[in-house]
């Protein structure tokens, strides 16, 4: 048996892991990421529609846009891209050795959590024609 | 042959790569935003013309093909991490690839084709 193939201790009852805030954002990058790639092909088309100058294309930016539960997906797909734009940021600071102790990590991910639901805020009224 | 696939140095390349390319794409988010909140959307008309530039052509394409790395490398983390039984994650590894090479293409194409 090699060193590779030993037994390791496993824990993984997902409802009793109590994950600290740092665990929390840092499962929510993962979770943005899967939920952006697997939303890959309605954000191309959206990019698709939205540049076609055709009637067609006018109509069918119109019909996607204007859809509640497309719009939903958007606003969801806005705070997973933000929250991986932010988190990102934190792991390439963290990768400078910048914000590694316990004490700044937490707060960089309070802070990741809470600029990026600004962020899709902002976004959301922007794309609502707020302002 | 007998070949440890796991250890200290495999991976760092693309480790490497997924901050190269998440740099890149930060970047390029960083300037599109700047366009958009400066009336670089304003109608349709404003869009395309935004994006028809040469310059941003040029980036555009760059964010794609650092999108589609990226994915790749963090979508396959998923999966190993995951997925256990090693036909299936192959398969996954498999269509995850060519859905990410298509997705290349096929964004390239809308932009190129401006």
């Amino acid at each position: 048996m090699s060193e590779i193939s030993k037994q390791r201790p496993k824990f993984l009852a997902i409802h009793e892991i109590r994950l600290p805030l740092a665990g929390f954002a840092s499962i929510l990058h993962r979770m943005s990421g899967a939920g952006l790639f697997l939303m890959l092909p309605l954000l191309v088309y959206v990019l698709q529609v939205s540049l076609d100058p055709s009637p067609e294309g006018v109509a069918a930016f119109k019909a996607v846009t204007g859809n509640p539960f497309v719009k939903l997906i958007l606003f969801g797909l806005s705070w997973a891209f933000l929250h991986h734009f932010c988190m990102g940021i934190r792991i390439l600071l963290i990768d400078v050795h910048v914000g590694v102790e316990k004490d700044a990590a937490t707060k960089s991910a309070t802070a990741v959590l809470a600029v990026s639901l600004a962020l899709t805020l902002v976004v959301a009224m922007k794309f609502l024609g707020v302002f | 042959m007998n070949r440890i696939v796991v250890g200290a140095h495999y991976g760092l390349k693309d480790w490497l790569a997924q901050r190269i390319t998440g740099v890149v794409m930060a970047v390029y988010t960083v300037i599109l935003m700047f366009y958009l909140f400066t009336g670089g959307a304003a109608s349709a008309e404003a869009w395309r013309a935004t994006m028809s530039g040469g310059f941003m052509r040029f980036i555009s394409f760059l964010f794609i093909i650092s999108l589609c790395y990226h994915a790749w490398v963090g979508i396959r983390d998923i999966w190993m991490d995951y997925v256990k039984p090693t036909s299936v994650r192959l398969t996954l590894h498999t269509l995850t690839l060519l859905t990410l090479v298509g997705v290349a293409g096929w964004a390239t194409q809308i932009i190129w084709r401006l």
